[in-house]
């Protein structure tokens, strides 16, 4: 499935909720199965300090691929997060980098990416795209 | 009729008056529970707003035409009508500023400059950091020493430490009236009158107590009270500083432009009177004169019918949460009001401020700008209910199934 391909599947999963508390269920579950951070992998070079929630994230190549595993101190944000890492992980380092994350959008998500929330997610997303440029240019 | 006769408090008419207190998000009645933030605003005031820009737009002060001394009037009345309500000796005790924010920024440099090295700046544990900052930067400039009385527990002064730290070398105190995080009203009278015993000059943070209850300077002696106008039903963008004029007086100008000059030239210039000489610039003259029509709304509320009833409202939603397990109020002073504060443990406070947006109610979730505070405690943050005398019992059964709810889904 390329990038495109597994946005549209996440956005047909968010056509069945009704309102915002099915969707919020739906997303906090995600947040509770996301696998932790290890917590002597929980260092400040890892952390992305939001004003509200923080956000670790861990980053490593291997096999041609970018892999990506995080963590928040808060479901909810863990639970985008989920979202983010099922889109991105175990891609090219190129898509990573130039990666249209048009589902948030369509998911009605969009709040938690605003430079306004404060939550980590924002940074996290910048810090992904960047660990994926680190390695283009590292490669060329 | 006498003053007193005119007062009234009825919340079901009051919030008749507040057109945003009847709107539907997310498909929900609103309830706003953020009024530590910043009130929602009359129909007295937004209609002034609409009026002025309507028709009464122009600069002030020095207009010879109809249209600038119109608002000169307005805004100079406001200026009356804001005194006359904190029973300030003068209106030109009353500095217009941008905010809170600004009238502490205005002291700490102003004030500031009359002191040296070594003196001392009393606070407490619980400020905000905008009562916390600024005397940082005073200290690192001039020397100073800054000292913070600390608190007990349940989120109260302990006045013992507070006696202990003010001595002859505290030239000001500066404290918040109303803990914007916890809800705790300070012994403000006690505080200034031991201070004033030792030479010092004492500063109130009003931002969170003057929409919460009757304010009356004369009998609080404080000499420098500060506040924002967007928490007192006013717009944004203005605030006040009161001060006495003997020390104003005294202060040098804070910021340089016009308004605040009596004669430039380029070898020397000689400053405005007061309160002009704090008031460089273009002010907010709609903001002013607008601040001035939600001092008319307020002075005609009982505000002991209404703080009465917004302590009602504080103890019935704490009574309710504290029986859900793992939950905690954070702060439980004697004395307290319209805020309730509080963590659940294992639990993110920004999840569950999160999930009450989407059942329609607004809270604040975080640090409240007292991250020493949340230090001391030693949580991320608390989700913060804060109350004004709009709100209703019926609200806060609502709030409290659906923190229940929120609950729920997170553990």
């Amino acid at each position: 499935m390329n990038l495109a391909e597994k946005q549209e599947e996440i956005i047909q999963e968010f056509e069945i909720f009704d309102d915002w508390m099915e969707k919020y269920e739906y997303i906090i579950d995600l947040g509770k199965d996301l696998p932790k951070i290890e917590e002597d992998k929980k260092t400040e070079d890892r952390l992305i300090e939001g004003c509200q929630s923080r956000v670790w994230l861990d980053a490593h190549f291997s096999e041609g691929n970018m892999h990506f595993t995080a963590d928040s101190d808060a479901i909810i944000t863990k639970g985008i997060i989920g979202l983010l890492i099922r889109v991105l992980d175990n891609e090219s380092p190129e898509t990573v980098a130039k990666a249209d994350l048009f589902f948030i959008e369509k998911i009605g998500l969009q709040e938690h990416l605003s430079p306004t929330r404060a939550n980590g997610l924002l940074g996290m997303v910048k810090r992904l795209k960047l660990e994926a440029i680190k390695h283009i240019s590292a490669a060329s | 009729m006498s003053d007193l006769q005119q007062k009234r408090f009825n919340v079901r008419e009051i919030r008749e008056e507040f057109p945003a207190l009847r709107q539907q998000i997310y498909g929900k009645n609103l309830i706003y529970f953020d009024n530590g933030a910043t009130s929602q605003k009359p129909k007295l005031v937004l209609d002034a707003i609409n009026l002025f820009y309507s028709k009464e737009n122009a600069n002030i002060h020095r207009g010879v035409h109809f249209m600038s001394q119109k608002a000169t009037t307005e805004y100079e009345a406001a200026r009356q009508r804001i005194q006359q309500y904190i029973g300030a000796r003068k209106s030109e005790e009353i500095i217009f500023t941008k905010g809170t924010t600004d009238s502490i920024n205005l002291v700490a440099y102003s004030f500031g400059q009359m002191l040296s090295a070594g003196d001392e700046i009393l606070i407490s544990a619980m400020e905000h950091h905008s009562n916390i900052v600024p005397w940082q930067m005073l200290c690192e400039r001039q020397g100073c020493v800054l000292k913070v009385a600390p608190i007990n527990q349940r989120g109260e002064l302990i006045m013992e430490e507070f006696d202990r730290l003010l001595s002859k070398k505290t030239k000001l105190v500066s404290i918040t009236h109303i803990s914007n995080t916890l809800g705790t009203v300070n012994p403000v009278k006690e505080i200034i009158d031991k201070a004033h015993a030792v030479g010092a000059k004492v500063l109130v943070d009003g931002a969170q107590s003057i929409q919460h209850m009757h304010i009356n300077l004369k009998e609080l002696n404080c000499d420098f009270y500060a506040f924002s106008s967007h928490k007192v039903f006013g717009p944004t963008g203005i605030g006040v500083l009161y001060g006495k004029e003997e020390l104003l007086d005294r202060m040098p100008p804070y910021q340089g432009g016009g308004d605040m000059i009596s004669r430039v030239t380029f070898e020397r210039t000689t400053y405005n009177e007061l309160p002009f000489k704090f008031e460089a610039g273009t002010p907010h003259i709609a903001g002013g004169i607008c601040l001035g029509k939600a001092f008319e709304f307020l002075s005609s509320i009982d505000m002991e019918a209404a703080e009465k009833h917004e302590r009602e409202l504080a103890k019935y939603a704490e009574d309710m949460l504290d029986t859900f397990e793992g939950l905690q109020i954070i702060g439980e002073a004697k004395n307290k009001t319209s805020v309730v504060s509080f963590s659940v443990k294992g639990i993110h406070p920004f999840d569950i401020g999160t999930l009450l947006d989407k059942q329609g109610i607004a809270v604040r979730t975080g640090h409240h700008c007292t991250q020493p505070l949340m230090d001391f405690y030693q949580i991320p943050g608390t989700v913060r209910a804060s109350f004004a005398f709009y709100n209703t019992k019926e609200e806060i059964d609502t709030f409290v199934a659906a923190v229940e709810r929120s609950l729920s889904m997170l553990k």
